[in-house]
């Protein structure tokens, strides 16, 4: 099995000083995606990404890197898309499908010189937390394959975990990347809403929907994310302003800076103690490098898990639509009638968990339901948005733990949907607020990872990023390597 | 007892913008199936829509055009329902807050001028187009998305049209006034402008609305027309029978002229209607709407009155020029040349739209231009060719064009005004027809114009009117 590869800074200094190649990197990652038996990648790319290796060391080689990340391998989650490449989102109905187009995140990632070796597992259109609800079988905890890694964007966060690759997208709508960043120790961030522009990205719950970075350390996340932010007239939701300049906030310094603990995410019954008690921990390193911190309160939070599957499966059941077996992907065999057609299509094409949010959410929508469901729900949602204005009064960032627990045993929520919804209950915020959040690691509880949540201002990655990085700089959580990558 | 038909309109017409709704799509008719799309209006996975600009200026000024009010936010909705033809499964369209509301159009039916009043006016993308059972096998349908995101404004009149001619003449004026503001080309026959009606009867005086129907997809004026009486005429047969009227969809045959239940509606249809989320709320601010407004054309009945007062026309006269806008600014250019707007407006006004009908044309299908028109009038002023001749002029100048001077010479149209040829047929003409002759001089005047008539024939329509009646007179008396 090939060496983990390293993270970007120390990868960009080897092909710097011609100590290894782009082709050899991508060769690198290749094999150990193919050695390792985690179920991380869907579908490697290995020979178009060998040939813009080659390119990109020809580039490097006359002096025309095109930027910090010339040359890195990257993965993307499936359900992302690059024109000529599957994007299946772990879903029998997309079965055989290739994107003729890349979406603006890939774009702006393979502009930037980037190489994407491979699509990463997931759950089914993003609908899950554990990367089990997948076509191709779930993935695998480099901590403990017995774990599951989290999800929806499982593979991806097992992907750089494992060292395969320093770097990947994922896509957030309720925790999509910070609880598998969590769940695998590594960092993972959900940028403000219409940071990253949703174009090319498969949707799942449209209002909620971001691409972010997965990567070991805060300054490779930040080099990915100044890399893809910024405006983008392809959509319609796109703040309309440039890519933020990030680079600077990472000075290590938070002397003065608030945190805010939210006392309904520290409540002793809803948390693992241990996972509370890293979380703790984590902020005291964090006053010890000057940071102050107080106590807030978000009053609608225990409203947050069922806004958020109110809104998320209303949109989900609208955007499924489109996958009818008329144009594109599976279409069931031997069908009698349109009716029929649609009804095998979509029975035979989607699983079990997609089915259920489908259903949920054309039943929030209907009439008679819908001022009930989803109109309250997003009136909740208002609720839930001026709880965070309020907060950010009194503070810079918020702490908690990403997730209440750490990785949960592969099978053991399969058949407690409710259980596993609620599993989210500490990132949905986030998104519905539409505010940037990421995950770090700060400890371990029984060898596997904890993670810590910072949230922040709408727009404000930078006050994230400052205060992740800085704890980077005061703790080696991310150093250590999971026994399955060793 | 007697009923009292409750009819309204939902029109959709093809607004005329380079792009599709939501994509970069061109939009044109009639190019090779499925070669005028792209991942958004296809609705491959991960695509997005972006509101097309020009479209919603578009949407504005036929806002502004009926006096309707332009909502400073509106908001795109998704109208969720499955089709081949609808590639995301959802429409999207405007719900709960649609850019315009009110207006009116304004009607004449039988002389008696009506506004009916309007009560929405949204944006909406089309869907594609179905083709069943061409070409390769009858069990098979094929999709050509081409169509698939055009943009169209969807036009709803309140329940005000009260028979089939109101509803046909509401048609057409709305017709004229999109055409008026180049929003739409609404042209029937292209799909770009469908028509769905909602219609109910109700004891004549009542005012309790009974249950509705709705006829739909209707794309002719004189469908529409059909489509009324015969559905007028199946609920009332219903009614006096003693039944009940159950709401549904109809479709009409025109070829049997009846309508018949395609879709019962147990209930409400279901579209699951929510703000589209990947669209944020249209604002429009006050600047955006001054600017479309500045924009906006002169509406007909501001032409109307223009031409009354500037041209000195009578109100009917300047009801049939404004017509349609290429008729009316043709008038002003023909008016501009020649300098008297009474004489043109007769002209155009009688004979040039009698030849447009005779060939079953507009104006700017023809050949026909503002100078030539301008320099024939000139011609039957001086004289030189007499109103009979100038009609042939006229028609050759539509059909093929050309200078009306050289016309009038190469077909020897010049006016007969040889006195001693003149003189020759008149005598000719009272020796021909002596009774005629004596029941003049008896004292019946009008037997003068039956001779004028004999001669100008004898002469091929040639000879100068005025000179023929002074010889008869002068012979008759003599």
């Amino acid at each position: 099995m090939s060496d983990p590869l390293g993270g970007v800074a120390e990868l960009r200094g080897a092909l710097d000083d011609r100590r290894v190649s782009a082709v050899e990197l991508v060769r690198a990652a290749c094999a150990r995606a193919r050695a390792l038996d985690l179920n991380a990648f869907t579908h490697l790319r290995e020979e178009a990404a060998l040939a813009e290796a080659e390119d990109s060391d020809a580039r490097r080689a006359r002096g025309e890197a095109r930027s910090p990340l010339e040359g890195i391998p990257v993965a993307l989650k499936d359900n992302v898309c690059q024109a000529g490449e599957p994007a299946q989102c772990a879903s029998r109905i997309l079965e055989g499908w290739k994107s003729p187009y890349d979406a603006t995140a890939v774009a702006r990632l393979r502009a930037a010189g980037a190489i994407v070796v491979g699509r990463t597992n997931m759950d089914e259109f993003a609908m899950g937390s554990s990367t089990e609800n997948s076509v191709h079988g779930p993935a695998r905890n480099p901590w403990d394959p017995e774990c599951a890694p989290g999800g929806s964007s499982g593979g991806s966060a097992v992907a750089v975990a494992a060292g395969v690759v320093p770097a990947a997208l994922g896509s957030d709508t309720g925790g999509s990347i910070r609880q598998p960043a969590s769940f695998c120790g590594v960092v993972g961030m959900k940028p403000t809403y219409g940071r990253v522009s949703r174009y090319g990205l498969v949707a799942f719950a449209s209002s909620l929907d971001q691409i972010g970075p997965f990567a070991r350390t805060v300054e490779d996340a930040t080099l990915v994310l100044e890399a893809i932010a910024g405006h983008d007239p392809c959509d319609a939701t796109s703040i309309p302003e440039p890519a933020p300049a990030l680079a600077g906030a990472l000075s290590g310094d938070v002397s003065g800076l608030v945190i805010g603990l939210p006392r309904e995410y520290f409540a002793s019954d809803g948390a693992d103690p241990e996972v509370l008690a890293a979380v703790r921990t984590a902020v005291a390193e964090l006053e010890q490098a000057g940071a102050k911190t107080r106590e807030v309160s978000l009053p609608h939070t225990p409203y947050a898990v069922a806004t958020y599957y109110l809104v998320a499966t209303a949109e989900a059941s609208s955007n499924l639509a489109r996958y009818d077996g008329v144009r594109y992907g599976r279409r069931a065999e031997r069908v009698g009638d349109l009716l029929d057609m649609y009804r095998r299509t979509r029975s035979e094409g989607f699983g079990a968990e997609v089915k259920r949010r489908i259903l949920l959410g054309t039943y929030v929508l209907s009439a008679g339901y819908y001022d009930a469901y989803y109109r309250k729900a997003q009136q909740v949602r208002t609720l839930l948005r001026r709880d965070f204005e309020e907060a950010f009064a009194a503070c810079d960032v918020i702490a908690t733990p990403t997730a209440p627990e750490t990785a949960f045993r592969l099978g053991e929520r399969a058949a407690d949907p409710l259980r596993m919804y609620l599993s989210d209950v500490f990132t949905v915020s986030a998104p519905l607020a539409g505010i940037p959040a990421l995950s770090v690691p700060c400890g371990f509880v029984d060898g596997l990872p904890v993670g810590l949540q910072l949230m922040g201002r709408a727009l404000d990655e930078a006050s994230l990023l400052r205060v992740a990085d800085a704890y980077q700089r005061r703790s080696d959580w991310h150093e250590r390597r999971p026994p399955e990558a060793a | 007892m007697s009923f009292e038909p409750v009819i309204g309109l939902e029109v959709h017409v093809h607004m005329k913008t380079a792009s599709k709704m939501f994509c970069g799509c061109a939009v044109h008719y009639g190019g090779e199936p499925n070669h005028q799309v792209c991942p958004v209006c296809l609705a491959l996975p991960g695509a997005l829509p972006v509101p097309n600009r020009e479209a919603i200026a578009l949407a504005v000024r036929a806002g502004l055009a009926v006096g309707g009010e332009v909502h400073s936010r509106s908001v795109f909705a998704r109208k969720n329902y499955f089709y081949p033809d609808l590639p995301k499964g959802y429409q999207i369209s405007q719900f709960e807050e649609p850019v315009i509301t009110g207006g009116g159009v304004e009607i004449e039916v039988d002389g008696e001028v009506r506004r009916i009043p309007l009560t929405r006016i949204h944006m909406e993308e089309d869907a594609g187009k179905s083709v069943h059972g061409e070409e390769e096998r009858e069990d098979e349908s094929h999709m050509d998305l081409n169509r698939a995101g055009t943009p169209l404004l969807e036009i709803v009149s309140e329940p005000e049209l009260r028979s089939a001619a109101e509803a046909s003449a509401y048609l057409r004026a709305l017709r004229r006034i999109l055409r008026y503001i180049d929003v739409s080309d609404a042209d029937m026959e292209k799909g770009q402008l469908r028509c769905d009606v909602n219609l109910s009867l109700r004891p004549t005086g009542s005012d309790v609305l009974g249950t509705r129907t709705e006829v739909k997809n209707l794309n002719s004026f004189r469908y529409v027309e059909a489509a009324i009486e015969a559905e007028i005429q199946r609920q009332t047969g219903v009614l006096e029978e003693g039944g009940e009227i159950i709401q549904a969809t109809m479709q009409f045959d025109p070829e049997r002229r009846t309508t018949s239940v395609m879709r019962v509606k147990e209930n409400a249809d279901d579209y699951r209607y929510f703000p589209d989320p990947d669209l944020v709320p249209l604002a429009l601010d006050a600047a955006r709407i001054a600017e479309v407004r500045a924009a906006l054309p002169e509406l007909p009945a501001e032409k109307r009155a223009r031409f009354e007062v500037e041209h000195g026309l009578s109100e009917y006269d300047a009801r049939l020029l404004v017509a349609t806008r290429p008729l009316a600014d043709f008038f002003e250019a023909v008016t501009r040349a020649h300098g008297d707007a009474k004489t043109v407006a007769n002209w155009i006004g009688r004979d040039v739209r009698g030849a447009l009908k005779e060939r079953e044309r507009d104006l700017e299908e023809t050949a026909l231009t503002a100078p030539a028109l301008s320099a024939l009038l000139k011609l039957v002023d001086s004289g030189r060719v007499t109103p009979r001749s100038a009609r042939e002029v006229l028609g050759v100048l539509m059909d093929e064009g050309g200078d009306p001077e050289s016309l009038v010479g190469e077909r020897g149209l010049e006016a007969v005004s040889d006195t001693g040829a003149l003189e020759a047929a008149v005598d000719e003409v009272l020796a021909a027809h002596p009774d005629d002759v004596e029941r003049f001089r008896a004292g019946e005047a009008k037997v003068l114009n039956f001779l004028m008539g004999q001669v100008m024939r004898r002469t091929g329509g040639k000879a100068s009117p005025g000179l023929v009646r002074e010889i008869l007179a002068r012979r008759l008396e003599g």
